[in-house]
């Protein structure tokens, strides 16, 4: 389970985020909404360490963590990007076990086992050796959410999954989604779409902008 | 006859392109590992730093690499600080090009997205590995081409070392062209000139295309 306690986030004396308070039970899917610059991106970027909050704590499972500080193997916050920012340089299956491999010393035989399981799972069989340039939008998209998969995180963050993709392609976003919570995978995910934000969501958190005081 | 003459002079020619190539690969193997150390302080985030290097950079790309060679090896004595001609042209030269050369990278590091430093870091990549495994190898394919331009630049710069008496393949080839009157020896240093450009553009050409696998 993770919890907001009394969040805030400032830019430049700007208040972003105000005393946010939240639970995401675990296994569930919580959806962020809201207009352009209500901070949806920002609250993605405070809970996986790459903003540092002026405020307030996060808890995971009854522990408070700092996701800004926090580089244990446990607990972990893994994101989806919006432009995905797979690395060009390396192949599809180096893109998923770079990180096992360096982070959790995973062996390269047990990185790419469990990344083949992965790959098969998300439909991408017979892409492992393609480097990134040669996939489609919906494959990127894939291959980000193995890689972070592969880190065993505790709860998936995805920025606008949607926003970068096909019209069409929105329903096999959602089955993704929806399948990783039937392995009971914690997502929380940010998204400018109502409708599927409600196919999607066990809770649906709306954040509107603040107004400057 | 002028088959017996060529072979005559060849060795005193090839002694130079010696000088030459040696010169041209020092500071190669020194100046491009010593651009990344400083295109990385260009963009540090201590000011001073950043002040001091580009001060350098700046002097060095501002002043002709004539100047700075004549300043090494005749200049410097003046406070005491004496080298070897072989020395001096290494050490102005490396001076010289590690600025050209950090010039080039700091524009290839500019050019990685900040996207993927912050996907190696949710990825608890440390700076090392993000540096080592995803950010150096997409600087080196960019800046593959501008280093070898660079590069060529190196083998015809060399024959600068000529001006502080070193003897290389130009020297080699001016001394028999002044004693025996001929201009032969001129046109083969034209083109061993040519055979050693020929030689690192395929090499580079070689590793632009081990770059190419990926965009
Ligand atoms: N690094 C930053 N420095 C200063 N201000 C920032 C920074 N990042 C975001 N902001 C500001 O914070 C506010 C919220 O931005 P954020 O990107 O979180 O919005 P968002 O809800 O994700 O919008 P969108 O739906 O357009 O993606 C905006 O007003 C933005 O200008
Ligand atoms: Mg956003």
């Amino acid at each position: 389970m993770l919890e907001l306690k009394n969040i805030t986030k400032r830019f430049d004396g700007r208040t972003i985020i105000n005393n946010m308070n939240l639970t995401v039970p675990d296994g569930q899917i919580l959806a962020i909404v809201g207009p352009s610059g209500a901070g949806k991106t920002t609250l993605l970027r405070c809970m996986s360490g790459l903003e540092r909050i002026d405020s307030g704590e996060f808890r995971l499972d009854g522990q408070v963590f700092d996701p800004y500080e926090n580089r244990d193997n446990d607990k972990v916050i893994g994101v989806v990007f919006q432009d995905f920012q797979l690395f060009p340089n390396l192949t599809v299956m180096e893109n998923i076990t770079l990180s096992p491999e360096m982070v959790l010393k995973q062996s390269k035989t047990e990185a790419e086992a469990r990344a083949q399981e992965l790959i098969d799972q998300l439909d991408l069989t017979g892409k492992e050796t393609l480097h990134p340039f040669q996939l489609s939008g919906g494959q990127k998209q894939r291959v980000a959410i193995v890689r972070a998969l592969a880190m065993n995180p505790k709860i998936l963050c995805y920025d606008e999954p949607t926003s970068a993709l096909d019209p069409d392609l929105r329903e096999t976003v959602e089955k993704i989604i929806l399948s990783l919570k039937a392995s009971k995978m914690t997502q929380i995910v940010v998204t400018h779409d109502m409708s599927f934000a409600e196919n999607i969501a066990d809770q649906i958190l709306r954040v509107e902008p603040i107004k400057p005081s | 006859m002028m088959l017996n003459y060529a072979g005559e002079i060849l060795p005193s020619l090839m002694s130079g392109a010696w000088m030459t190539v040696q010169i041209f690969f020092w500071t190669l193997i020194i100046s491009i590992p010593l651009g990344i150390i400083v295109s990385l302080g260009l963009r540090s985030r201590v000011a001073p730093i950043r002040w001091v290097l580009k001060f350098y950079v700046w002097l060095m790309r501002g002043t002709p690499l004539l100047l700075q060679l004549i300043f090494v090896f005749y200049g410097l004595p003046v406070v005491h600080i004496i080298f070897e001609r072989y020395d001096a042209a290494i050490f102005a030269f490396i001076l010289n090009y590690t600025a050209y050369f950090a010039e080039i990278f700091r524009g290839g590091f500019q050019a990685i997205p900040e996207g993927q430093y912050e996907s190696a870091k949710v990825l608890r990549l440390t700076r090392w590995q993000t540096l080592r495994k995803i950010v150096i190898p997409q600087v080196v394919k960019i800046v593959v081409p501008s280093i070898g331009n660079e590069t060529i630049n190196l083998i015809k710069d060399s024959s600068l070392v000529y001006v502080i008496g070193l003897g290389d393949l130009l020297r080699a080839g001016n001394i028999a062209m002044s004693r025996d009157v001929t201009l032969l020896p001129l046109v083969m240093v034209g083109v061993i000139y040519l055979l050693m450009t020929a030689i690192a553009t395929y090499l580079l050409r070689r590793i632009e295309q081990h770059y190419s696998t990926w965009r």
